[in-house]
């Protein structure tokens, strides 16, 4: 295990790198400026910085070659397959780059008056359109900045609409147990209290509990739909009725959408909000974790209160509204982030629907659920998943099938770092022990997913043959290995500090 | 030694007259894995039976601690912010999280002693 | 169908359906009430080649005046500069652009050291101990930065300077609008008159200013942060634009408990606003409240430095309701962008940057106070000063002249404060590096023709 180290300390292309701070020196620069014209006196007030800051001076070779070092120890969807859950690690077509970066669209201010930036507004437009179409909802917020902003908007919408109704005490939110954190999280944002729906052992959510949860005071459901469990919630329009009934609204939690984009409008579904992510069901790019992008749509019920801005369109063209004021008929509930939304993002997610097209995001979500059920099918045998077919575009297993391994999710997925995969998801959703969620996405080819299999079972076959230390010595072949969290943790550095 | 009894949710008391120290047993300390970081009451803190009182976090997961039994907090174990993983290494001594004066010994009678703790984990298994 | 970005083929199709067991894709959907199910695509445009797509977008792009064609005066929280290329070709390394949230640290070293240097990098440059890897923008990090204040203090109320960001205000009260907790908003304060000290009491969680103020002005804070301290209340600063931090004394060393601000104008460009950069710091002892994820450093089983996340208990995944904050995705890609136009910078190009964005805001008001009627609302500013124009001038009225000169003239106050008549005549002006002073002598020029 242990090999003869080089003098460098460098294994091949695994190139070591220290920190920024470690290679500057002062003299050095990678940017180069003219010098400022000539002014009577300063206008600082006094308040000039009086002490070095301790930033690094570097030139621009080492600058490249350190970045470039970095990205070399980062695994990315351009490398391979990412079977995250949940996570949709789709393929992030270069043709959005290029369109983010066009003068007209990268070079223009928030703040420029209206008329000069028509083209901006309708980009902002022309999206939202597309994602009101794909929903069947009849209004979209496009401000907020990821999923759980999505969230927490949606949510102080229907709160805003509750208290605008006069029905206030409308204050807990039911939210199933299998749910992504950021659900009770946003719901506490909000000032809701949070309670939990179990789920049936089929692993979707118990209807009969869910009916008996509702009562006069609940403010909505959140549910993903299809669920955490990779499975798609069919009672969901009895549940929908459900909660109409018992006047509160139904929020659905979008991160899923590649699921069914382009095959089912929520709105048919009953659903009176939900956050889409950009970054995952529109292909822009997750950046290491973010930015995202989290749109909002909603109800007829809900429109009048989405946050501001909003774009519209009338004689003069675009307009963005920023003000209540200027949109009488509107209660925006407020403003959720600076400026006018993500708009770098909408660029990118406006390039990847108008290249799929109707046509295009009908047959990609078809190939998520088909890649799902494949590798649900090829590695039934040799993994346990948790819940029969079909599945979504998600399928889960879990641990059973490492019972008296003495090897757990976590060494199983550490295997796979060494086989050259990023693993899966592990331990989510938490009702099922030990889980293991793959989505592989429409981007990934047969022979991709084929080989993914080959590795899974021969695995699989080694975990159930007792090799277990060598599943606890795992990876053995990555630039680091088994780094100490507890250690993290307990003693936080989380800066690098001069001598 | 002054006896020991239990709750469902794994904490321990042990009662010496009107004071009571409070911990996590070692089924829970093995449970969370290696603790990090452990959010103590302070002294004078009222506490009721069942509820919070403390908070106990590992690398991957935040646990609540709830009181036994209710009373006023007399004492928080200060090396734990120095050295939680007193709790993983003993959880029934040294890894104690606070002492408190108790209000009510009645209400250590709804606890288990050992031997009943120790039937219930079995069933956890 | 067959697309550029769907790899199967229908013989792929027909394999993988064989070894599932099922007739059709169709068929894997029949949890799908069937009223709801659809088996062909909706009525929306068909699919488009690149080609058609790049035309689409250009025609957009041409409808708008972009800074790169008429030269640019408005900054209000969003300052061009001018981007060195080496950041944009990082950028695109897949390995950067295409990763995920570093959840497996064994194959994400490279975004947890960014993420540890970013950190590193924010801390120095606001004078703060700790810096979490970024929030979404400025003006959600100041709410968060509020709540935390109020989560710190167990107190309730939050007062928002008259200078502070109005975006950053507005998202501030808008978030704290169902917790329980008040957001005491002071009117719009131009001309640096406002009176904070004298309303902080016990019930004060914390006070959140901003430095230079959204209109101009730089203030020594650190009377404004003992008064807080005394009276057990923190103080929030937020940053405009952090290129200032290269001339201006920071908010740690005046005695800020929470630094926030916007980063996007390091390393992203304008982009029409958006995404933004979520600058966050704090002092080491409010980390464990501190919302966002951290990297941090550690060893591994050889005993070799590298970086995980840490302290994730804080977060969402983990505390669920009772988490610090929602935030999950958070502004990664522009951290790195950042990061990487800061090391290009160093010390001494962030200090030469920030001179030359000063001293060519000096020579833009020297060059403006000629104007009959025009006078300066702020003694002192970093790149952006208010100039109010007359009594009988409106500054909307202004802007929209000069852009049909071709010039884009700054922001007029009153589209932050449409409902502030005395407001009407002021205009926000910002002067970068990319700035030439025939640029300034051509606006100088036209807003002298636009007020006659």
């Amino acid at each position: 295990m242990t090999e003869a180290p080089t003098i460098s300390g460098n294994r091949g292309l695994q190139l070591e790198e220290p920190l920024i701070f470690e290679l500057g020196r002062p003299g050095r620069a990678g940017i180069d400026l003219p010098p400022p014209p000539p002014v009577d006196h300063d206008r600082l007030a006094g308040m000039r910085r009086s002490g070095p800051i301790g930033l690094p001076d570097l030139a621009e070779p080492q600058v490249v070659r350190h970045y470039t070092r970095l990205s070399q120890k980062n695994y990315g969807i351009d490398s391979g397959l990412y079977p995250l859950g949940s996570c949709t690690m789709k393929h992030n077509p270069r043709l959005s780059e290029k369109m983010a970066r066009l003068p007209g669209l990268a070079d223009i201010h928030p703040f420029q008056p209206m008329s000069t930036v028509q083209g901006a507004l309708e980009v902002i437009d022309r999206l939202a359109g597309w994602l009101k179409a794909l929903t069947g909802m009849p209004a979209v917020a496009m401000a907020p900045a990821a999923g759980a902003h999505g969230e927490w908007c949606g949510l102080m919408a229907i709160r805003a609409c509750h208290e605008h109704r006069g029905q206030s005490l409308r204050r807990r939110v039911l939210v199933p147990e299998s749910a992504h954190g950021t659900n009770p999280a946003s719901a506490a944002m909000c000032g809701f209290t949070v309670d939990s729906i179990p789920a049936r052992d089929d692993g979707r959510v118990d209807l009969a509990a869910l009916k008996a949860k509702l009562g006069d005071d609940v403010a909505c459901l959140m549910l993903t739909n299809p669920n955490t469990c990779g499975l798609f919630e069919g009672e969901i329009q009895e549940i929908a009725a459900a909660v109409h009934a018992a006047g509160a609204f139904f929020y659905c939690d979008g991160a899923n959408f590649n699921a069914i984009v382009g095959r089912v409008r929520v709105a048919d579904l009953g659903v009176d909000a939900m956050h889409i992510n950009l970054h995952k069901t529109f292909a822009t790019p997750h950046g290491g974790g973010g930015p995202g992008s989290g749109p909002t749509v909603l109800s007829a019920d809900l429109a009048p209160f989405a946050p501001l801005p909003h774009v519209v369109h009338g004689a003069q063209g675009f307009r963005l509204v920023e003000h209540a004021a200027e949109a009488p008929d509107a209660r925006p509930f407020g403003r959720v982030k600076g400026y006018h939304g993500q708009f770098g993002v909408f660029v990118r997610a406006l390039a990847y629907i108008m290249s799929m097209g109707g046509d295009g995001l009908f047959q990609a979500s078809g190939d998520a659920v088909l890649n799902a059920n494949y590798l649900l099918a090829r590695l039934g045998e040799a993994l346990t998943p948790s819940f029969p077919g079909p599945c979504m575009h998600e399928c889960l297993f879990d641990d059973r099938f490492l019972k008296d391994s003495g090897i757990t999710t976590l060494d199983f997925a550490k295997a796979l770092i060494d086989e050259g995969f990023h693993p899966m998801t592990m331990y989510f959703p938490l009702v099922v022990h030990g889980a293991l969620l793959m989505e592989p996405t429409e981007s990934e080819s047969l022979e991709s997913l084929d080989q993914f299999v080959a590795v899974v079972q021969g695995l699989a076959a080694r975990a159930k043959a007792g090799n277990a230390e060598e599943f606890k010595q795992a990876p053995r072949l990555t630039p680091r290995r088994r780094l100490d969290e507890t250690l993290a943790a307990r003693n936080p550095v989380l800066r690098w500090k001069a001598e | 030694m002054s006896e020991m009894r239990f709750t469902k949710d794994h904490e321990w008391i042990r009662v010496d007259g009107a004071e009571g120290t409070v911990g996590i047993t070692d089924y829970a300390q093995h449970a969370l894995g290696d603790v990090v970081f452990v959010e103590l009451p302070a002294a004078g803190r009222e506490v009721a039976q069942g509820a919070e009182a403390a908070v106990v976090e590992s690398v991957k997961a935040a646990s609540e601690v709830y009181a036994p039994v209710s009373g006023t907090v007399t004492a928080a174990n200060a090396a734990l912010q120095e050295t939680p993983a007193l709790v993983n290494e003993s959880p029934e001594g040294d890894g104690w999280f606070f002492r408190l004066r108790l209000a009510d010994a009645g209400q250590l009678a709804v606890l288990m002693d050992r031997a009943a703790y120790d039937e219930f984990v079995k069933t956890l298994e | 169908m067959s697309h550029r970005y769907l790899p199967h083929t229908e013989a792929d199709r027909g394999a993988m359906l064989a070894a599932i067991g099922a007739a059709d894709i169709g068929a894997l959907y029949r949890d799908v009430p069937a009223s709801a199910r659809r088996d062909r695509p909706l009525d929306l445009p068909a699919s488009q080649s690149e080609m058609e797509v790049e035309r689409a977008f250009q025609r957009m792009a041409m409808t708008n005046l972009s800074a790169a064609c008429a030269p640019c005066f408005i900054g209000a929280g969003l300052y061009r500069h001018h981007i060195p290329a080496a950041v944009d070709q990082l950028l695109l390394r897949g390995e950067f652009l295409t990763a995920y949230t570093p959840y497996q640290p064994e194959v994400s070293q490279g975004t947890l050291q960014a993420m540890f240097e970013y950190q590193t990098q924010v801390a120095l440059i606001t004078g703060m101990e700790v810096a979490n890897a970024s929030m979404y923008d400025g003006a959600t990090a100041c709410a968060e930065a509020a709540v935390m204040a109020c989560r710190i203090t167990r107190r309730h109320q939050v007062l928002l300077s008259g200078g502070l960001h109005p975006h950053f205000r507005a998202t501030t009260q808008t978030v704290l609008r169902y917790t329980g907790m008040e957001a005491d908003a002071l009117a719009p304060d131009p001309v640096g008159t406002e009176d904070l000290i004298g309303r902080i009491d016990a019930a004060t969680a914390c006070v959140v200013v901003q430095n230079p103020g959204f209109f101009g002005g730089i203030r020594d804070l650190r009377a404004l942060a003992d008064a807080c301290h005394a009276a057990g209340a923190l103080l929030v600063v937020a940053v405009a634009d952090p290129v200032g931090l290269g001339l201006i004394a920071p908010p740690g060393a005046m005695g800020a408990d929470i630094v926030v601000g916007d980063g996007q104008s390091l390393g992203m460009g304008l982009s029409f606003g958006g995404p933004g950069l979520g600058l966050f710091a704090t002092r080491d002892k409010y980390v464990r409240q501190m919302p966002g994820r951290l990297a941090g450093q550690t060893v591994d089983v050889d005993g070799k430095r590298g970086f995980v996340l840490t302290l994730s208990t804080r977060e969402q995944h983990i505390r669920r309701e009772k988490a610090t904050s929602n935030i999950c995705t958070n502004s990664g890609l522009c951290a790195v962008a950042f990061s990487i136009h800061l090391s290009l910078l160093g010390e001494g190009g962030l200090t030469r940057l920030a001179e030359l964005n000063h001293a060519n805001a000096v020579l833009l008001e020297t060059k403006l106070r000629p104007i009959k009627g025009l006078r300066v609302l702020a003694n002192s500013y970093f790149n952006e000063f208010a100039v109010h124009l007359g009594d009988q001038a409106d500054a909307a009225q202004a802007v929209e002249r000069l852009a049909a000169k071709g010039i884009l003239g700054g922001v007029p106050a009153s589209r932050f404060y449409p409902s502030y008549p005395e407001l009407a005549p002021v205009l926000l002006l910002a002067a970068t590096e990319t700035n030439t002073e025939a640029e300034m002598d051509a606006l100088a020029a036209a807003l002298a023709e636009v007020l006659r």
